[in-house]
C-alpha cells in the first residue's frame, strides 16, 4: 500500500475504532445496570414479603 | 430502535461499498476518499450540537421533562463526532499538505474552537450538583454554543486575512454525480449512526435514573 | 422602562461603592495588566515584530478581564446577597446589566492604564486599536458577566470561568487584533459590533435562567 492509501485506511480505522470503543463503554454500562437491577430485585423481595419469587 | 440499528448497518455498508467501488478515483488519488467520511462526520457533529441546543431551548421554554437529558446526550454525541472530525481532518491534512495540523483549514479551526467550547460544557456539568439548576445552566450554555458557531466561523474567516495568507479549500473540483451519490449515502449513514448512538445512550441514562429512583423508594420503604 | 433604568443605576452604584470602599479588585487588575505587559516584554524574542506585540496586548486585555470577572459575583455569593437581590422586585436581567456596567467600568479604568503602558513599553497605538478595545470590552463584559454567574454556582468557580470564557473570547481577539494590525480596520470593527449585539442580547435574555434557584 502506498503511504497515501495507508492514511486513508487509518482515517477509516479511526472512525471504526471510535465506534467500537463506544460499544465497549455501553457494554460495561449494561453490565453495571444488570447488577444494579439484580440487587434491587433482591432488595424488593426482602422488603415486600409475601410475593412469590419471580427470578428466572 | 432495532429497525433503526439495522437501517444504520445497511447504510454504512452501502456507503463503504459506494465509496470504494463506485465513486471514481479523482485527481487527488485515493487520498480523497477520506473526504467521504470526514465531511459527513463534521456535518453530523453540527447536527448534534444543533439538536442539543434545540432540546436546551425546549427545556428552558416548555420545561419539558427529559429535555435536559436529551440535550446532554446530543451534545455528547456532538463532541464524539467532533473529536472524530478533528482526527480525520488531521489525517487528511497530513495526506494533503504534509502537516498534522494546519491553521489554514477554516473548517478544522472552527471545529477546534467548538470542541473546546463543548468540552467546557462537560466541565460545567460535572461541577454543579445534579438538579434543575444544573439543567438550566447547561441549557443556557448550549444555546451560547449554537450562537458561537456562525460567529466563530466569521471570525476565523476574518482572521485568515492577517494570520494566514493562504486558505486551503477543502475540495477544489465539483463533485460528479457518482461522487455526490456516495457522499449523500455516507452522510445519511453517519447521521443514522449518530442517531442510534444517541438513542442507546439516552436509553441507558434513563434506565440508570429509573433504577436510582427505584432504589430510593425501596430503601425508604 | 424608567423603573428598569433606575434599578440598574441603583445596583451599579452599589457595586461601584463597594469597590471604592474595599479597593481590592481594581488595584489588582491594574497591577495584573502592567505585570503582564512586562512579562510579555521578556516573552518576545529579539527581532519580534510590532505585530506580535499587538497580539499580546489583546491577550493581556482578555486575561485582565478574567481577573475582574472572577471577582464579579464573589461578594454576592459570600454574603448571600444574591438571595436578597432575587427577592427584590426588579427584572433579573437588570442585575446582569448593572453588574456588566460595573465590570465594564473596572475594565475601562484598567485599560486607561494599560494602553499608555503598552504604548510606552512597545509601540504606539492608533485610533483603530482604541475603538476596537472599547467595542471588545462590551462583548467581553456581556458574555463574561453571564458566565461569571454560571461559574459562581459551581463547585470549581475560579477554575471554571476561564474554561467557559476563553472559547467565546476567541472571536473578540480576532476582531481586536485584526483592527489593531490591519490597514483597513472597518471590517473588524463591524465584526466586533456584530459580536457585541449577538452576545449581549443572548446574555441579557438568558441571565434570568442562570440565577433562578
Amino acid at each position: 500500500m502506498s503511504s497515501g492509501e495507508k492514511y486513508v485506511a487509518a482515517a477509516y480505522a479511526v472512525v471504526f475504532l471510535a465506534v467500537l470503543v463506544w460499544v465497549v463503554i455501553i457494554a460495561a454500562k449494561l453490565v453495571r445496570l444488570e447488577r444494579e437491577t439484580a440487587d434491587l430485585a433482591a432488595l424488593a423481595r426482602r422488603t415486600v414479603p409475601g410475593r412469590v419469587g419471580d427470578d428466572g | 430502535m432495532t429497525a433503526l440499528a439495522v437501517l444504520t448497518t445497511a447504510l454504512l455498508t452501502a456507503s463503504v461499498a459506494l465509496i470504494f467501488f463506485y465513486a471514481p478515483v479523482d485527481a487527488d488519488g485515493l487520498n480523497q476518499k477520506i473526504f467521504y467520511f470526514h465531511v459527513p462526520i463534521a456535518l453530523t457533529s453540527y447536527a448534534c450540537f444543533g439538536w442539543g441546543a434545540l432540546k436546551a431551548f425546549v427545556h428552558l421554554w416548555k420545561r419539558r421533562e427529559g429535555a435536559d437529558l436529551e440535550s446532554y446526550v446530543a451534545i455528547h454525541q456532538g463532541v464524539i463526532f467532533g473529536a472524530l472530525t478533528l482526527l480525520t481532518g488531521s489525517i487528511w491534512a497530513k495526506v494533503r499538505w504534509g502537516h498534522w495540523w494546519t491553521w489554514g483549514d477554516e473548517q478544522l479551526v472552527l471545529f477546534l474552537v467548538l470542541f473546546l467550547f463543548y468540552c467546557a460544557y462537560f466541565m460545567l456539568r460535572f461541577s454543579v450538583e445534579p438538579g434543575p439548576r444544573r439543567a438550566r445552566l447547561s441549557a443556557v450554555y448550549a444555546l451560547f454554543g449554537v450562537a458561537l458557531i456562525p460567529v466563530s466561523f466569521l471570525a476565523i474567516r476574518l482572521a485568515n486575512d492577517f494570520i494566514h495568507p493562504t486558505v486551503f479549500t477543502r475540495h477544489g473540483a465539483q463533485m460528479t454525480h457518482t461522487m455526490f451519490a456516495a457522499f449523500c449515502v455516507s452522510w445519511a449513514a453517519l447521521l443514522a449512526l449518530a442517531h442510534v448512538m444517541y438513542r442507546v445512550e439516552l436509553l441507558g441514562k434513563r434506565i440508570d435514573a429509573n433504577l436510582r429512583d427505584l432504589r430510593e423508594s425501596l430503601t425508604a420503604a | 422602562m424608567r423603573r428598569y433604568a433606575a434599578d440598574v443605576a441603583v445596583l451599579a452604584r452599589k457595586d461601584l461603592t463597594l469597590e471604592l470602599r474595599a479597593r481590592d479588585t481594581l488595584p489588582a487588575m491594574l497591577l495584573f495588566v502592567v505585570s503582564t505587559l512586562v512579562v510579555f516584554h521578556f516573552a518576545l524574542p529579539k527581532h519580534s515584530s510590532d505585530l506580535a506585540a499587538k497580539g499580546l496586548l489583546w491577550v493581556a486585555i482578555v486575561f485582565t478581564a478574567l481577573v475582574g470577572l472572577t471577582r464579579a459575583f464573589v461578594a454576592e455569593r459570600e454574603q448571600r446577597l444574591i438571595d436578597g437581590l432575587l427577592l427584590a422586585p426588579c427584572d433579573r436581567s437588570a442585575i446582569w446589566l448593572a453588574k456588566s456596567a460595573s465590570v465594564l467600568a473596572f475594565l475601562g479604568i484598567a485599560e486607561l492604564v494599560a494602553l499608555p503602558a503598552y504604548a510606552a513599553f512597545f509601540s504606539a497605538i492608533g485610533w483603530s486599536t482604541v475603538v476596537a478595545v472599547l467595542l471588545a470590552d462590551i462583548g467581553i463584559v456581556a458574555v463574561g458577566t453571564l458566565l461569571a454567574a454560571v461559574a459562581a454556582v459551581s463547585r470549581t468557580r475560579e477554575l471554571l470561568l476561564p474554561l467557559l470564557f476563553l472559547p467565546l473570547a476567541i472571536p473578540v481577539v480576532v476582531g481586536g487584533v485584526g483592527a489593531s494590525v490591519v490597514d483597513d480596520p472597518g471590517r473588524y470593527l463591524a465584526f466586533l459590533c456584530l459580536y457585541d449585539a449577538v452576545f449581549a442580547i443572548i446574555s441579557w435574555a438568558s441571565f434570568e435562567y442562570v440565577v433562578t434557584e
